[in-house]
């Protein structure tokens, strides 16, 4: 079976929601009900064979060809199976993901992996703000899973993220790691200011060095145990961390004492 | 059957269910995990007195653990799932724990998850963390030398405890000779332990006693000095019995074990002063696992 393909007539002048076309909804459809589904485009409704051309029929393996940064909610709760998306993707991208994959080729815009529950999320582009995070209100972000970014991630990535990984290669913008309930973001890049605002728990794994606030504590070099076994986990990944050299020498920043505090930035020494 | 002289007795050895788990603690060196595991397993000879019966099931290589250090393989084994629980935390708390780098994993995927870091971790007074790595939770307590790495949980699973042998020879140093080549050969076969000082027992018992608050008392038929009171089991020749008791996951490990400790006898022969080879059992009534000597041989 060929992957059920959606490929874009042309671009919308208003927002799509593109939750509906996930595996587990479209798994027991034929293509003419698959077409039939309406997705909220603005303030109406759209046909998705209006959006969209289909083909192919594996609804385990989804490809979004011609993809453009108002498609809203990709992979929304998506519940195994696996989806591609060619170019870039708007808002709210795996959102309350479970299971599955999911790659985009392109950028996101803002609130990707928002409150993800498990799977994993490839993004080569960049990533835009409220990487992992909650809702606006909710106080618990990203539950589970992994997010590999490969590109730059915009500001307060890792908002309230709860538990699971964040890989990024390229650069985070600021507040990264605010409110952190607990997890690990490790970052290849720069990181910009006010690096774990609030943090409670979690873990900031960092290659290079940060501006620190002044909620944080030198704590001393440490060799820590479980860091090599945390960067080998990473090896099955494709990404930049899968080639990284292990290492268990890091200096440990305790903070953010204006919070919790028991939340910790790692810099590998 | 008379291998190399050596009489086989048609007899069995009896075994009882047991439930066991297999941690691995890893430490800066080598013997920095020997010395942790050692005091883990120590005091563990009998569920009788001990809670539980324990030991060192291997000495790992750094390729081997789930931290890439020095490791040592620890088998405990107890008669139910509460009693595992309690010593395997207890253990776990005042010998790994305690013990300076080292680090303590499941030996065992799958299974009935037991605690093994999921409640030690409150020694960390708050300052405990946990990490998730490939779906597994591990804790990290800070401790005075850096920190404790512990996983949360260990795998439980049924086992069998009460495998024999009774090497019965002309003199206490034939029977320990015997012995300890005997348990050295076992040692090397992986699922099994052989919970007793060196592998080796020499109180084996009987069911009951003269005075009514004993379970359990001498194996007098087996002691060589009551040969002319008692009613015996020995020979005239025979001046000394040891027993070696294996506890391991299946029947199939117990019965590789209890093969290569009979060929090692064996293969010392009656030259060297083995003359029989037996087992402990209760007539069949206590133990479901019946472990026949002569069937094992075959």
């Amino acid at each position: 079976m060929s992957a059920l393909t959606f490929t874009l007539k042309q671009r919308t002048d208003q927002r799509v929601d593109m939750s509906p076309l996930v595996s587990q909804k479209m798994v027991d459809m034929e293509l003419p009900e698959i077409g039939a589904i309406e997705l909220q485009n603005g303030k109406s409704k759209v046909r998705v064979d209006q959006l969209f051309k289909i083909s192919g029929s594996d609804a385990q393996n989804i490809v979004i060809e011609n993809s453009f940064g108002k498609l809203d909610f990709i992979g929304r709760e998506l519940g195994g199976g696996n989806i591609r998306v060619e170019g870039d993707v708007g808002a709210y991208l795996g959102m309350g993901m479970k299971s599955g994959t999911i790659e985009v080729t392109g950028n996101t815009d803002i609130y990707p992996a928002c409150e993800m529950a498990n799977g994993v999320l490839t993004i080569n582009g960049n990533a835009g703000d409220f990487l992992a995070g909650a809702l606006p209100g909710n106080r618990q972000g990203m539950k589970g899973g992994t997010v590999i970014v490969k590109g730059n991630v915009g500001d307060r990535a890792g908002d309230h993220m709860r538990r699971g990984v964040l890989l990024i290669e390229g650069n985070v913008g600021d507040y990264c790691g605010s409110r952190m309930v607990a997890g690990t973001i490790a970052v290849l890049g720069e990181t910009g200011r006010y690096l774990g605002y609030a943090m409670n728990r979690g873990t900031l794994l960092l290659w290079n060095k940060p501006q620190l606030s002044v909620g944080f504590n030198d704590c001393g070099s440490h060799t820590l145990a479980f860091l090599p076994m945390l960067l080998a986990s990473f090896k099955k990944f494709n990404s930049k961390f899968s080639e990284i050299d292990i290492f268990n020498r890091v200096q440990r920043y305790g903070g953010d004492v204006s919070a919790k505090g028991r939340g910790e930035i790692l810099l590998k020494l | 059957m008379i291998i190399n002289g050596v009489t086989i007795d048609e007899t069995f050895a009896e075994a009882f269910p047991m439930n066991a788990t297999r941690v691995i603690i890893t430490a800066h060196t080598a013997q920095w995990a020997y010395n942790s595991a050692k005091a883990m397993a120590g005091f563990a000879t009998s569920v009788i007195g001990c809670g539980c019966e324990a030991d060192i099931e291997r000495i790992l290589e750094p390729s081997e653990t789930p931290d890439g250090r020095p490791g040592v393989a620890v088998m405990l084994f107890a008669m139910g799932g509460k009693g595992l629980r309690k010593q395997v935390e207890t253990r776990a708390g005042q010998c790994v724990l305690t013990s300076p780098t080292s680090a303590l994993f499941s030996g065992i995927d799958g299974g009935t998850r037991i605690p093994l870091g999921k409640n030690l971790r409150y020694f960390g007074d708050g300052f405990q963390t946990s990490k998730v790595i490939n779906d597994k939770r591990y804790w990290r307590i800070p401790v005075m030398d850096g920190e404790f790495l512990v996983e949360e949980t260990t795998g439980q699973v049924e086992a069998i405890g009460g495998g024999n042998l009774l090497v019965l020879a002309k003199s206490e140093i034939d029977a320990l000779n015997a012995c300890e080549k005997a348990v050295e050969a076992m040692r090397k076969i992986p699922n099994v332990i052989l919970p007793f000082p060196g592998g080796v027992v020499r109180s084996g018992s009987k069911v009951g006693s003269k005075y009514k608050a004993l379970g359990a008392s001498t194996n007098d038929a087996f002691c060589p000095t009551l040969k002319g009171v008692t009613k015996t089991e020995l020979s005239q020749d025979v001046e000394s019995v040891m027993e070696i008791v294996i506890d391991g996951l299946t029947e199939d490990d117990i019965k590789k074990a209890m093969r290569v400790g009979v060929d090692t006898f064996c293969s010392i022969g009656a030259y060297n002063g083995v003359t029989r080879i037996s087992a402990g059992n209760y007539g069949g009534k206590l133990g479901p696992h019946h472990f026949h000597l002569r069937e094992i041989m075959a």
